[in-house]
């Protein structure tokens, strides 16, 4: 369980990684984040790159900024850091009960959220919620930043929008301030990973569901909406009702013959998995709404 | 293949060394300079064995290359405390009967200080929350979040009086809805 050798490079500023990226650019290369991916596949023989350009300690790329639109988070924000900011949970609700479940204690320690996002494994838990909360990923490149849509971000498992002279340099939400987010998982008992994971935000005014946006991870090969479901919330009433009917249509639109299958969870037991889970998020959601007579 | 020289203050002590690009901080810490307290377990980021402290978080030794660890202070389990006079959490271990094989009991005991620096008087709930990337395979955990709360006690004295025992704490940590 020793990575092979290679060579390291640390980048103090965004602008010094795309640097390295070019001089580098006819190896092996990969960006060293949180390194709780990466590592482990390098330390299995999955991964051997030549070149790692650690991209970990670019000051520019921690924190979490709120200007009331807009909640950023830079790339390289750890997963407890961006827990420990108030304005997280308060702005970004969905994509704040997902990275709570990421991993332990230990590895929301070291691994970020940027790094989690680019990386874009089908069954870890940022992709479904980047879908919920509409996120923008902003990447940087040699002609600038580019800013793209998460519904556009993922293409398939560890593939993504981002060019190979790219990195992602921060995550942008839209201020859901008045939504509840939710997320709700079946981990892989070895791993941890999403067997499949439900994360939700809806805004809810009066009882009723004004707007909804639902994604899943561990069910295809790329997070994705749910959009049968975001269709039986939208201008209901959120009750046990609602949630049932929404429930039903989690598989809707998804080509269920293309489902993720392995040795922990068939294709035919995941689609199970996935209107359970959309089930257990939206109750959270309802547990979260104030009633209407609460609510003033 | 390159070669670094870096800088890792363990438990207080700075220490100077040259390590390859992949020398993991585990192994830096053990075979380098010594500090064995700090176990190899899965080597695969998932139990937790190898945890130490780095610049004050709880992270998995065997899943950080020590390059990375350049100028961070490091805290193992050496610096908890000496046989003869435990840190409260060893002593927690040990009235509590913690351990039995004890090859995760120095990754608990780094964990257990996380948690209990953030939250000095955690439930029991919260405990098992925060030793999730901790396994052992001895004691079905009871004992060892038995010891955490044994040391949370010998640690705030004082949040014992507003009521410490909070075993059925009906408010969910997080949206963590499966048992641990």
């Amino acid at each position: 369980m020793f990575p092979d050798g290679f060579d390291y490079y640390e980048a103090s500023s965004v602008s010094e990684a795309i640097d390295l990226m070019a001089e580098h650019a006819g190896a092996e290369t990969e960006l060293l984040a949180g390194g709780h991916s990466l590592l482990p596949a390098m330390k299995s023989g999955l991964s051997s790159p030549d070149v790692l350009i650690d991209i970990g300690d670019v000051e520019a790329l921690h924190g979490v900024t709120a200007d009331g639109d807009t909640l950023g988070i830079g790339a390289m924000t750890t997963y407890s850091d961006f827990i420990g900011e108030d304005a997280s949970e308060e702005h970004a609700p969905a994509l704040y009960h997902a990275v709570r479940q990421v991993g332990d204690t230990q590895v929301r320690n070291r691994g970020t959220v940027g790094g989690n996002i680019a990386h874009a494994d089908p069954a870890s838990d940022l992709p479904g919620a980047a879908l919920a909360s509409d996120a923008t990923i902003v990447v940087t490149g040699p002609d600038g930043e580019r800013r793209v849509s998460a519904d556009d971000f993922f293409f398939g498992m560890y593939a993504t929008d981002i060019g190979p002279d790219e990195l992602v340099t921060r995550v942008e939400v839209p201020s859901a301030a008045d939504a509840v987010g939710a997320y709700a998982k079946k981990p892989s008992p070895s791993s941890g990973y999403a067997m499949v994971g439900v994360c939700v935000q809806a805004t809810v005014d009066g009882g009723t569901v004004q707007s909804a946006r639902v994604g899943a991870n561990g069910v295809m090969d790329r997070g994705v909406r749910l959009e049968g479901v975001e269709d039986a919330l939208a201008g209901a009433s959120l009750d046990e009702a609602t949630i049932d009917a929404a429930a039903d249509r989690a598989t809707e639109g998804l080509d269920t013959a293309m489902m993720m299958s392995d040795l922990q969870a068939s294709a035919e037991f995941r689609e199970q998995l996935v209107g359970t889970y959309t089930r257990r998020a939206l109750e959270r959601v309802l547990d979260r709404t104030p009633t209407p007579a609460a609510a003033d | 293949m390159t070669e670094h020289d870096i800088t890792l203050t363990v438990n207080g002590a700075e220490h100077d060394l040259t390590v390859e690009a992949r020398t993991l901080l585990v192994h830096a810490l053990r075979d380098e300079l010594g500090y064995t307290g700090t176990n190899v377990g899965c080597e695969s980021s998932l139990c937790g064995a190898c945890t130490v402290r780095m610049d004050g978080e709880a992270v998995k030794s065997c899943t950080a290359l020590a390059v990375q660890a350049d100028g961070a202070e490091i805290r193992t389990v050496e610096d908890l405390g000496t046989r003869h006079d435990f840190h409260p959490i060893q002593e927690g271990f040990q009235e509590e009967h913690g351990l039995q094989c004890g090859y995760c009991t120095p990754g608990m005991m780094m964990t257990a200080l996380d948690i209990l620096e953030e939250n000095p008087d955690p439930t029991r709930e919260e405990i098992r929350e925060g030793l999730e990337g901790n396994l052992c395979r001895c004691t079905g955990y009871q004992n060892i979040v038995n010891a955490v709360q044994n040391a949370a006690k010998e640690m705030q004295p004082a949040a014992v009086a507003d009521g410490g025992e909070s075993d059925d704490d009906p408010t969910p940590a997080t949206d963590g809805g499966e048992e641990l």
